[in-house]
C-alpha cells in the first residue's frame, strides 16, 4: 500500500510537472531575462522584439545583449521560423508580453496590424530617414520605418559568362538577353552548363516567381497607368511575364516538368557547382553563394522586353517596416524607441547591421556594404538607371500569390494557350478577388 | 481499495482536468466565439455576428475540399481495414517469425506524418518523373499517393488491434463450427467477424476519423497542389486563417463546421458497428 502511495505521487508529480514544463513562456535565447545590469534602476521599460530574419538571429541577440550592458534596459529577441513570421506574431502578439517591436511587409501587412502599430511621426528614428519614403504611411499616421534595402535581379557568375563568349555588357533588354540564353542552351552540352538554375515551385523557391518576378509586370502596369496601388489589376504586362517565364523554364538545368518539386537548395546546388550562369535571387542570397568566388558573382536587371528598359535598374526596394506596438505600456514604447533609434545611429548598432549582418540600412549612418551583391546592384544606381521598387507589397493576399504559383507551374508543365489563360485568370480575376475579400 | 481511490480522486483527476480544460474545453469554447468575430489576436477580437458564416458557405474551394476529404476518409478506411485485417488474420496463424513480420508492418507507425510526407513526395516524384510529370500536376496523383502513404503508416497499427481482438476468440467455438462442418468462409463470416465486431468498431472509428483530420501528410505531401485541388478540410482551414487578411474568422467557422461534420460522422459509424457487436 505504502508503495502505491508513493508511485501514486510521484506520477501526479510527473504529470504536473509535464503540464508546468509545457505551458512555461518560450524564452526565447533572449538576454533579457533577468540580466539587468548594474544601473537597471533607472531604466523602466523593457525590449522585445519579435525578428523576421533568421539568417541575422545570432547578430540580433549579440546586439541585444551590448544594447542591456551599455544602458541597463532588457532587450529579449525572439526569432520565428522561416515563413512562420505572421503565425508567430499572431500567436505572440495575443500576449499579456507580447512584443513590443515587430514588423510588417508593407502596406497590405499593414492592414492588419494598423490597430497595433504606434504613431512614430515624432520619434527620432523617423526624422533620421535618409528618404521619408521609407517610413510606412497609414493615412496621417506613420505606422512603421524600413530599417533594411534589398535588391534582387538576376545573380550571374562573371566566369561561366565569359565562357560563353558574352559579358553584361551584351544584355541590355528582353531580346540581347534572350539570344544570350539561347544560345547558351544550344551549345549547352559543349560548355557543360545551362543558362538558368531550376526555377523551383516548391514552397521553399516559388516565391522568386510568383511573387518577385510578378514585381515586374505590376511595377510596369503601376507605372504606366500613374498609380501605386490597385483593387484591380489589368494584366497589361502579362505576354511580358509569360516571355521570361517561358525564358526561365526552357533553358534551365531541369525539365519544366519537374519544376514542382525543386527546392531553394536545388536552384542554391545548381548555381554553386556552376551548373547554370544565371539565378533569379537578392542580395540576401550572398552567403549561400559566396562559394563560387566573389570576383565571380555579378548582378543584372530583369528584363521583360518593356519599351525603355535600357534604363531599368535591379529591383530595390524593402519589405521590412519596423513598427512598435501601440498596446505596450509607455516605458516600454519609450525604450523600445531608443533601443530603434540606438541600433541605427550607435557605432555599435550600425556596425552589428552594417557588417555583421550586411543590411543596407537608410540611416545616415549607413556604413559602405562588404556585400558584393550589394555593391554590384549600387553599381546601376551610379549609372543613374531607374531601380524598380518592390510593387510586390501591394499584392492583396498570400491567396493570390498561391493561385499564380500553382498556375505556373501548371503551365510550365504543359505550355499551351489554355494554361497561360488560367494564369492570366489567377493573375487578374483572383487579384480582383483578393482584393474585395480582404476585410 | 474503493474508498482510497475516492479519497485520492483530486490528485489523480485534477492535473488531467487542468490539462485538458487548458489544452481542450477552453480553446474550443474560444473557437466557437471567435468564429463570431473579427480578430488579428484571439485576445482582441470584435463581434461581427455570422458574417463570417456566410463567407464561409460561398467558398467553392472548401466544399470541394469537403467531398475530397469524405471520399479520402471513406477510400482509405477500406482499404485500411482490409488489409489490416487480412494481415491480422494471416499473422496469428501459426508461421514462422510471425512477430518479426508484425514489428515490420507496425514500424511506419513509428515515423512522424511530417517526415513520411516529405519522404514518399521524393519516392512518388522519382518514378513519376519518368513519365514527364510530377505529384503535384494532378489532383488524383495527390489522393492516391495519400492514400498509399496513409495506409502504409496505419496498416500496421490496425493489424496489432485485429491481432489482439482474433486472440481473443476463444477456441472452443472454432472447434465446435468446424466440427458442425462450417467452411472457412462460413467461419470467417458467421464467427470470427461477429466476434471480432469490438476491434472492428475501434478500428473503422480511427481510421475514418483520421481520415478526415488528415493534416500533417497533407502539407508535406501536396500542399494542396495543383491549385488547392488536393487540400483537404484541416488544410483549407489553417490556409484560410493565415491566407488573408481578416479571413481568421472564417477560417474559425470551417474549423466549426469540421468539429460538427466530424462529431456526426463517428457518431453515426459508432453507432452502426455497434450494434453489431455480440456478447461473447
Amino acid at each position: 500500500m505504502k508503495m502505491k502511495k508513493v508511485v501514486s505521487i510521484l506520477l501526479t508529480a510527473a504529470m504536473t510537472a509535464a503540464l508546468a514544463a509545457g505551458c512555461s513562456s518560450p524564452s526565447g535565447s533572449g538576454s533579457g531575462d533577468g540580466s539587468q545590469g548594474g544601473d537597471s534602476s533607472e531604466a523602466k521599460g523593457k525590449v522585445y522584439y519579435l525578428n523576421f530574419k533568421p539568417e541575422a538571429d545570432e547578430d540580433w541577440q549579440a546586439l541585444a545583449k551590448a544594447y542591456t550592458e551599455e544602458t541597463g534596459v532588457p532587450v529579449t529577441v525572439l526569432t520565428a521560423a522561416s515563413g512562420e513570421y505572421e503565425k508567430t506574431l499572431k500567436s505572440e502578439m495575443a500576449k499579456t508580453d507580447a512584443p513590443t517591436l515587430f514588423q510588417v511587409n508593407g502596406q497590405v501587412g499593414l492592414a492588419s496590424w494598423k490597430d497595433y502599430c504606434y504613431d512614430l511621426k515624432d520619434s527620432e528614428i523617423v526624422k533620421g530617414l535618409t528618404d521619408e519614403g521609407f517610413a510606412l504611411k497609414d493615412g496621417d499616421k506613420t505606422a512603421g520605418v524600413a530599417y533594411i534595402i534589398e535588391n534582387y535581379g538576376l545573380i550571374y557568375n562573371k566566369e561561366l559568362l565569359k565562357k560563353a563568349g558574352y559579358s553584361a555588357e551584351d544584355i541590355t533588354d528582353f531580346d540581347s538577353f534572350k539570344k544570350v540564353v539561347e544560345d547558351i542552351t544550344k551549345r549547352k552540352d559543349e560548355l557543360g552548363f545551362s543558362a538558368f538554375t531550376c526555377a523551383g515551385m516548391d514552397g521553399s523557391s516559388d516565391w522568386r516567381f510568383k511573387t518577385h518576378l510578378a514585381n515586374l509586370p505590376i511595377y510596369y502596369e503601376y507605372k504606366a497607368d500613374g498609380i501605386n496601388t490597385t483593387d484591380a489589376i489589368k494584366g497589361t504586362y502579362l505576354d511580358n511575364y509569360r516571355q521570361i517565364w517561358d525564358l526561365y523554364i526552357n533553358n534551365a538545368t531541369c525539365e519544366p516538368t519537374a519544376l514542382s518539386t525543386k527546392t531553394a537548395d536545388d536552384a542554391t546546388a545548381d548555381f554553386v557547382t556552376e551548373e547554370a550562369v544565371f539565378y533569379q535571387n537578392g542580395t540576401w542570397e550572398i552567403n549561400n553563394i559566396a562559394d563560387v568566388g566573389e570576383e565571380n558573382l555579378g548582378m543584372l536587371p530583369i528584363y521583360i522586353g518593356v519599351d525603355g528598359e535600357e534604363n531599368q535598374g535591379v529591383c530595390t526596394g524593402t519589405e521590412n517596416y519596423w513598427c512598435v506596438n501601440a498596446k505596450a505600456s509607455e516605458d516600454d514604447i519609450q525604450a523600445t524607441l531608443d533601443f530603434m533609434n540606438w541600433c541605427v545611429t550607435s557605432d555599435i548598432g550600425v556596425e552589428a547591421m552594417c557588417t555583421n549582418m550586411g543590411f543596407v540600412i537608410p540611416f545616415s549612418a549607413n556604413l559602405e556594404s562588404e556585400n558584393v551583391l550589394v555593391n554590384e546592384a549600387n553599381k546601376y544606381l551610379e549609372d543613374g538607371k531607374t531601380p524598380v521598387t518592390w510593387d510586390f507589397s501591394t499584392i492583396p493576399s498570400e491567396e493570390w500569390k498561391n493561385g499564380v504559383g500553382s498556375a505556373l507551374t501548371a503551365y510550365a508543365a504543359d505550355q499551351t494557350d489554355a494554361n497561360w489563360d488560367k494564369v492570366v485568370t489567377a493573375f487578374v480575376d483572383g487579384w480582383a478577388t483578393e482584393a474585395a475579400a480582404a476585410k | 481499495m474503493e474508498k482510497a481511490i475516492k479519497r485520492y480522486m483530486p490528485i489523480f483527476v485534477l492535473p488531467t482536468l487542468f490539462a485538458f480544460a487548458l489544452g481542450f474545453i477552453i480553446p474550443f469554447i474560444m473557437g466557437i466565439w471567435l468564429s463570431f468575430c473579427k480578430f488579428t489576436t484571439v485576445t482582441d477580437a470584435k463581434f461581427v455576428g455570422i458574417s463570417n458564416y456566410i463567407d464561409a458557405f460561398k467558398d467553392t474551394v472548401f466544399r470541394h475540399s469537403f467531398w475530397y476529404t469524405v471520399l479520402f476518409a471513406v477510400v482509405s478506411l477500406i482499404v485500411i481495414n482490409v488489409v489490416a485485417f487480412a494481415l491480422g488474420m494471416a499473422l496469428t496463424k501459426e508461421l514462422r517469425g510471425t512477430n518479426v513480420f508484425r514489428t515490420i508492418f507496425f514500424m511506419p507507425n513509428l515515423i512522424g506524418g511530417i517526415v513520411l510526407g516529405y519522404i514518399w513526395q521524393l519516392i512518388f516524384n522519382g518514378i513519376l518523373e519518368k513519365y514527364g510529370t510530377a505529384l503535384g500536376l494532378n489532383e488524383w496523383y495527390g489522393f492516391w499517393g495519400l492514400i498509399i502513404l496513409v495506409s502504409w503508416q496505419q496498416i500496421g497499427y490496425m493489424m496489432i488491434i485485429y491481432i489482439a481482438g482474433l486472440q481473443s476468440i476463444p477456441g472452443d467455438v472454432m472447434e465446435a463450427a468446424e466440427i458442425d462442418g462450417a467452411t472457412k468462409w462460413q467461419r470467417l463470416w458467421k464467427v470470427t467477424i461477429p466476434m471480432m465486431m469490438p476491434s472492428i468498431t475501434i478500428c473503422m472509428f480511427l481510421s475514418i476519423t483520421n481520415g478526415f483530420k488528415l493534416f500533417d501528410q497533407n502539407l508535406s505531401l501536396t500542399a494542396g497542389e495543383p491549385a488547392k485541388m488536393s487540400e483537404m478540410m484541416a488544410l483549407n482551414i489553417f490556409n484560410t486563417f493565415y491566407g488573408r487578411t481578416g479571413w481568421e474568422g472564417v477560417g474559425q467557422v470551417k474549423a466549426v463546421l469540421f468539429f460538427i461534420i466530424v462529431v456526426l460522422i463517428g457518431m453515426f459509424q459508432l453507432r452502426a458497428t455497434r450494434s453489431k457487436e455480440v456478447q461473447q
